[in-house]
């Protein structure tokens, strides 16, 4: 468990360094967010409509552009052998990298996350339900990505892979997270979405790093 | 003590060597020599759990050695022919970062590859010789783990460099501990078996 907090403590670090990697998927979601207005027409009902949906796309997909070099940096720098000898348990190591993507990009996305909401003229009671459904729907995009990024390690054009592995398994999160959003400004309970997209985080934390690490090990040899 | 019985390894679909068979006791010493290609690399990785095992068996102490790789994980330490350095972070920090993931104490991993001078500056402008140095630091940090696999640890290294990983190679012997490394340039290694790889 030390080794474990130490390998996050090092990426945390990593992630500060190289911090562009982090401002990189915090501009494209805004912008991403900001395009919608100029494409659909700046009318606000129809942006307020199409907000909360609009959000969780562009958050998803900012989630998606560092996850290819959260596991490639290390399998091409020989970091990741340094990893499999060190006595840590594969998936122990994937739950890291896991963890690692959470805080350094998924966390400033959540923190950007009203900012793009507004642009979009989200009702501002909704921003509440927006981060929360956030917070839990990337901790899935997390886990889920973490898994495609072990098992795309070494392929060929790895990185066009992975959105193509990873988007289609993040639907659930995506349905019930734009859902919670939407029921909030509705007036409608917030909760059973919420729960749902808990009852998924509690799925894929022990399953996703699972097969992340058999991934990882295989990638290896 | 370490053991290889007809031990063979494959890499993408290839058998890549056969038939290897050592026993190595604590304090000894392996030399894997061969020309390029023999499967020097694809043994040693065999050797740290990471490659694929085509035939054979691997013991230490008697028991096969892959079946817990965790447990086999735990009593080795590896120096490929990767460096496996971020350059973004300084040397202390380097080794600061991997004394958390696999124990040891990074004070005296620098002090024993003479890198307190180097301590402070990004690995980014490190010399070849001065990373490689950086990367056997961890066999310090790994001082408690008895077996060390070396592959071409000497390249890029200056003479004092060679010395150094020499008194480092002899203290972790003297405490009865292993290395099996492969080299084309001589090694300071004492009485060293060699292994010669047939390409």
């Amino acid at each position: 468990m030390r080794a474990m907090f130490g390998l996050i403590r090092k990426d945390l670090a990593l992630a500060r360094r190289n911090a562009g990697d982090t401002l990189a998927a915090v501009a494209f979601f805004l912008l991403a967010c900001g395009l919608f207005p100029f494409g659909v027409g700046p009318d606000p009902n129809v942006l307020a409509r199409i907000a909360p949906g609009v959000v969780w796309v562009a958050a998803l997909l900012a989630a998606l552009l560092p996850l290819d070099r959260l596991l490639g940096a290390d399998y091409d720098d020989g970091t990741l052998d340094q990893l499999l000898v060190s006595g840590l348990h594969p998936a122990a190591i994937a739950a890291a990298k896991a963890a690692t993507h959470w805080l350094a990009t998924a966390l400033p996305l959540l923190l950007a996350a009203p900012a793009g909401a507004i642009m979009l003229n989200l009702p501002i009671g909704a921003i509440p339900a927006l981060v929360a459904a956030l917070a839990l729907g990337m901790g899935v995009l997390s886990l889920l990505g973490t898994a495609g990024a072990a098992l795309t390690l070494g392929a060929r054009r790895g990185g066009v892979l992975l959105p193509l592995l990873v988007l289609p398994l993040a639907i659930p999160a995506l349905i019930f997270g734009a859902a919670a959003v939407e029921a909030a400004t509705l007036g409608l309970p917030v909760r059973p979405h919420l729960a749902m997209l808990a009852a998924m985080l509690a799925a894929a934390l022990p399953l996703a790093p699972l097969a992340a690490g058999a991934a990882l090990r295989s990638a290896a040899e | 003590m370490f053991e290889a019985q007809e031990l063979a390894g494959e890499r993408g679909g290839r058998i890549v060597f056969a038939a290897v068979s050592f026993v190595l006791a604590p304090g000894g010493a392996l030399l894997l020599t061969g020309p390029n290609g023999a499967g020097k690399t694809s043994l040693l990785r065999v050797l740290a759990g990471l490659g694929q095992v085509a035939d054979g068996a691997l013991l230490w102490d008697g028991r096969p050695a892959l079946e817990d790789r965790i447990a086999h994980a735990s009593r080795l330490a590896l120096v490929g022919h990767q460096d496996a350095l971020k350059p973004a972070l300084t040397v202390a920090e380097t080794l600061g970062h991997e004394a958390r993931i696999i124990g040891g104490d990074a004070g005296a991993a620098l002090a024993a590859l003479e890198l307190e001078g180097l301590a402070d500056h990004p690995v980014r402008i490190l010399s070849a010789g001065q990373r490689r140095r950086v990367a056997l630091a961890r066999l310090v940090l790994g001082a408690a783990r008895p077996l060390w696999l070396l592959d071409e640890p000497t390249v890029a290294l200056d003479v004092a460099g060679v010395a150094t990983l020499g008194r480092v190679l002899a203290g972790h012997r003297a405490r009865g501990g292993m290395v099996v490394a492969s080299s084309h340039l001589a090694l300071p290694l004492d009485d060293a078996t060699e292994l010669r790889l047939a390409a």
